[in-house]
């Protein structure tokens, strides 16, 4: 673990680390049972999924519906737009780190920096236009506990152009991001 | 695998349906959802997080969502696993008084601490601490933290967990299931939903 932390205060695009506040295992201990759980063997090098890793499999089924959600794009939603959800959802549930690597994904798939900046910046209502306004509101009442995702939102991502298989995709990458985010803030904490 | 899956159970999704299709193109995320449900609640390992304990706080954290069919789902787990049904009684009346909405809470000193929202920082109430036992108790706090606040956590809640009996191992099943069970609610919401605005 590293010794000290320094914590952002401010959302950000810029690499963060994360430090674990119970133990991970000690790469040294892992089995190969461990290792099916990690999916990708170079993720042995991270603190957070080595602490993961203490329940390899719920990890490993965790990490297969991550990557399939994320990054199966044969069809429905651009990628860009997946992150999007991932980043506003983030950004209303305040975590930091996942907000950073996943503003990052957006603003590389989608080349609009400045737009995903002002999501991070002035927060989920910042007015990116019509078709990112949709998926940023539907993340958001995704995000709320009592849930408030409702026909309006379906509308308003039909209205933008979004048919059935892109607004699942949306569903998926926004309800993933409450899976992911509870355990990033949770666990430990990010440093810059 | 030989058990429905749950999500496309609870959703009404049904074979052949639009929604199934459109589920069928990500495939390995819905066969792994539901693997996830699997190794959460029919682990093959329960010695840091009894099948009991599961079923308390799957019932808690979805109940704190309000009513619904995944709500109801995890209250009947609950109720037909033979040391959860004697907890029942104890989860719903935590249930009622741990609702609230959220997200809420604190960001680090800084910029963002103009957007610090106030709200219930839920206890476990006297009169159910006998009942659900110092584990128990830590863990619906912490529950509660994670569906409401999730941006309050800290080093210390870790060790109000490690000091009631949780093992580093437990503590990640635990936070996993809380975690997952925020996706599931709300695929299953949302696919609820989008069902309904085609009927």
């Amino acid at each position: 673990m590293s010794a000290t932390v320094n914590p952002p205060v401010v959302f950000t695009q810029d690499e963060l680390g994360w430090v674990s506040w119970i133990d991970p295992l000690p790469e040294a201990e892992l089995t190969e049972r461990h290792y099916a759980g990690l999916v990708d063997r170079a993720r042995a090098k991270s603190e957070y999924f080595r602490l993961l890793v203490r329940d390899p499999e719920v990890l490993e089924a965790r990490t297969k519906t991550d990557k399939d959600i994320f990054y199966n794009v044969v069809d429905g939603l651009p990628r860009a737009e997946r992150e999007l959800a991932a980043a506003a959802t983030s950004r209303y549930n305040g975590c930091i780190y996942c907000a950073s690597v996943h503003a990052r994904f957006a603003s590389t798939y989608s080349k609009r920096r400045e737009d995903v900046q002002r999501l991070l910046d002035e927060g989920v209502e910042a007015d990116l236009g019509e078709r990112w306004n949709a998926i940023v509101k539907a993340s958001v009442a995704l995000a709320a506990t009592p849930i408030a995702f409702g026909p309006d939102n379906i509308a308003e991502l039909r209205h933008a152009g979004l048919d059935d298989a892109e607004i699942v995709d949306v569903i998926n990458g926004a309800s993933f991001f409450n899976w992911a985010n509870r355990l990033m803030l949770s666990l430990g904490e990010p440093s810059k | 695998m030989s058990t429905q899956d749950i999500i496309d159970t609870i959703a009404g999704i049904e074979p052949g349906s639009g929604l199934d299709v459109i589920r069928t193109r990500r495939l390995q995320a819905r066969e792994n959802a539901q693997k996830s449900y699997l190794s959460l609640f029919e682990p093959i390992d329960v010695s840091d997080f009894s099948l009991a304990e599961r079923a308390a706080v799957a019932a808690f954290v979805t109940g704190l969502h309000g009513e619904s069919p995944v709500a109801a789902f995890y209250r009947e787990k609950l109720a037909a696993n033979e040391d959860g049904a004697l907890l029942l009684e104890a989860i719903e009346a935590e249930i009622t008084r741990g609702r609230t909405s959220g997200p809420y809470g604190s960001y680090p000193a800084g910029p963002l601490s103009a957007e610090n929202t106030a709200g219930l920082i839920y206890r476990v109430s006297a009169a159910s601490k006998p009942a659900l036992g110092a584990r128990l108790v830590a863990a619906l706090e912490h529950a509660h933290l994670l569906v409401f606040r999730p941006r309050d956590a800290a080093s210390a809640d870790m060790k109000a967990l490690l000091d009631a009996g949780w093992s580093n191992t437990g503590i990640v099943t635990f936070s996993q299931l809380v975690a997952f069970l925020s996706f599931q609610l709300r695929v299953v919401s949302g696919l609820r939903t989008l069902a309904a605005a085609n009927a």
